[in-house]
């Protein structure tokens, strides 16, 4: 008798994409999965739809880690995002497949992505020890006193990636985010569930400490109105929100002085483009601490 | 009477029990702790458990200032939210007692004391029972003893026996809560045993740990003790009061243990006067988890005082 593997015969393992909080892949508490279908309609994967209390799990392991990140040398955050584009690169080719296979690009278009995401986050890994130089100021002041300004982290963050680019749009709004020592929970829509997860194993592998980077899949319309209220977030950045999302957003985050930035949604290739890595990516999570200091001493 | 080491004792044997079936209490603990509560009965819950907590400051750096903060958010634990109880008792080491009498004067939260030697109960009796009359003294409503766990498990049950029984006395008017400290007696059977030894000895409260060792309450420990309660209650309806404490963090941790007590000893323990919650950290939690309840938003520690 012929083993499996003589015959080509195996069971197939099919992958059910879970969510990323605090560097574990739980399942949804909720138990709310999603059959994503590719456009001929086949089954690809079971994703998850994140519910309002996976994302208060999540801002609660961001918060935990927030301190911790902000806290670590600008030079080993720069090492560790270095570190998750070397994790991509040795596992482009799975990638730029799951783009393919679960995301309906071209070959060509995928293996793009992939690599215009791996640049961006070695651009802002060369940024993390850079910003306080740059950004940083020791300003004139009319008395014996010196007086200095260094940009800190805003804290824990929690974006909105668009409809339109599940990989580099993703990683386009998360590495300026933690590049500057923020903790971050990003929401995804469902349907970019494959290779966020990929992404989110890029992540777990990368040396960054757990929570430094929450991954969600799931509608936005359930999950905004909650992040906007949530008393612990302390930013929100959101791409291609419709006029009625971006009142409820700015109405709820007004209660709690949360910043806000918004963008346009754009599809991968306009992502690529380099205006859309920039220092000015990261600067809205940013606070300027500004200190007065005796001269002399 | 028995003669040990040349001192006379009483004699006090472990009742002749069946094992527990280590097994069963925990399939049990996480049953009930899988109950779901929700609004009003929830809401209700998070008030009560309020009510119910030993805030505690136990650290080598507490100082009057730390202790008349702890006291003050003890008496009003949310400012502007009058239908949040005080805490049912604020626990210092006995040099702070005085300090915390004062700031709590007049506000019905009780004054507990750590005693006999806390944490560890290694001293001699004279000295413990001298640190608890001084304790109780100086102000205190309530004593948490701890017991010797080296003449527990060294099977020397007469001298625990005799130490709590002598505490009692010693505490007078005060109430004696008997910390077991179960992270270091082992098993269930040891557990089960010190609970009635110390229910025998005279102790109005038995609790679990003393926060300083690992593990601290679980769950499955805590039901262990409950039902050595109830079993006790049946034989003699006596009441005796349950204190889990160390390593209860969350409102949800809080919520299952007072299903735990309701499910086990029923209504009349649903109350400060017969069930505590030791904890420090815990009551920010359950302050976050009543304000979401009033905001429809999920709150953020740093609208809450001392951490």
């Amino acid at each position: 008798m012929k083993t499996p593997a003589q015959t080509n015969m195996r069971l197939t393992v099919a992958k059910t994409y879970k969510l990323f909080i605090g560097g574990a892949f739980p399942r949804t508490e909720s138990g709310r999965s999603v059959a994503l279908r590719n456009r001929s309609g086949e089954f690809v994967a079971n994703a998850s739809r994140a519910s309002r209390k996976d994302l208060r799990e999540a801002v609660v392991a961001a918060r935990k880690a927030a301190e911790g990140w902000a806290g670590r040398t600008a030079y080993l955050r720069s090492q560790i995002l270095y570190r998750a584009a070397e994790m991509m690169e040795s596992r482009r080719e799975s990638l730029t497949a799951t783009l393919v296979k679960a995301h309906g690009k071209t070959a060509k278009a995928a293996e793009a992505e992939v690599s215009a995401s791996i640049d961006r986050l070695v651009w802002y890994a060369g940024w993390c020890d850079k910003l306080t130089q740059v950004l940083g100021n020791q300003n004139p002041v009319a008395g014996p006193f010196f007086n200095m300004s260094s940009p800190e982290a805003t804290g824990v963050v929690v974006l909105f990636a668009g409809e339109s680019s599940p990989l580099l749009g993703l990683v386009s709004i998360v590495a300026p985010v933690i590049c500057g020592g923020n903790a971050v929970v990003a929401c995804s829509p469902i349907a970019h569930a494959p290779i966020v997860i990929d992404f989110a194993e890029v992540l777990a592998t990368s040396d960054l400490p757990a929570g430094v980077v929450n991954l969600l899949t799931g509608n936005r319309d359930e999950l905004l109105p909650t992040a906007a209220a949530h008393r612990d977030i302390d930013a929100i950045g959101a791409v291609g929100l419709s006029m009625e999302e971006q009142v409820l957003l700015e109405g709820g985050a007004s209660a709690t002085i949360k910043r806000v930035w918004l963008d346009a949604d754009r599809t991968s290739s306009a992502w690529a483009v380099a205006d859309h890595q920039s220092l000015y990516r990261i600067t809205p999570f940013l606070e300027v601490k500004t200190s007065w200091h005796p001269m002399g001493l | 009477m028995s003669v040990h080491n040349g001192v006379v004792r009483s004699a006090y044997h472990p009742p002749a029990w069946k094992a527990v079936d280590a097994v069963a209490v925990e399939a049990r603990a996480a049953a009930l702790g899988t109950r779901s509560i929700k609004k009003a009965a929830k809401l209700q819950g998070l008030l009560l458990a309020v009510s119910m907590i030993d805030l505690t400051t136990l650290e080598g750096a507490d100082t009057p200032g730390k202790v008349r903060d702890l006291c003050a958010k003890a008496m009003r634990p949310l400012p502007g939210r009058s239908d949040i109880p005080s805490t049912g008792a604020v626990c210092v080491y006995p040099p702070l007692v005085a300090v915390a009498k004062e700031a709590l004067a007049g506000s019905g939260v009780k004054v507990a004391a750590v005693a006999t030697y806390f944490p560890s109960g290694q001293g001699d009796l004279a000295m413990k029972l001298d640190e608890v009359r001084r304790t109780v003294e100086a102000g205190a409503d309530e004593i948490d003893m701890v017991i010797d766990r080296r003449a527990f498990l060294m099977g020397d049950y007469a001298k625990v026996f005799d130490e709590i029984a002598a505490t009692v006395e010693a505490c007078g008017p005060a109430h004696l809560k008997v910390i077991l400290e179960t992270g270091e007696l082992q098993t269930y059977d040891k557990v089960r045993f010190a609970s009635q030894l110390a229910i025998d000895a005279g102790a109005h409260f038995i609790k679990t740990s003393t926060g300083k060792v690992q593990p601290a309450a679980t769950l499955p420990v805590t039901l262990v003790m409950l039902e050595v309660i109830r079993e006790h209650y049946f034989k003699t309806g006596k009441m005796v009061g349950m204190k889990p404490a160390g390593g209860i963090r969350t409102a949800k941790d809080a919520l299952k243990y007072l299903v735990m007590v309701n499910e086990t000893l029923g209504d009349a323990w649903m109350s400060p006067d017969w069930f505590r919650l030791g904890a420090s950290v815990l009551l920010n939690d359950l302050l976050m988890q009543l304000e979401k309840e009033r905001l429809g938003a999920y709150d953020s520690l740093r609208y809450h005082t001392l951490g």
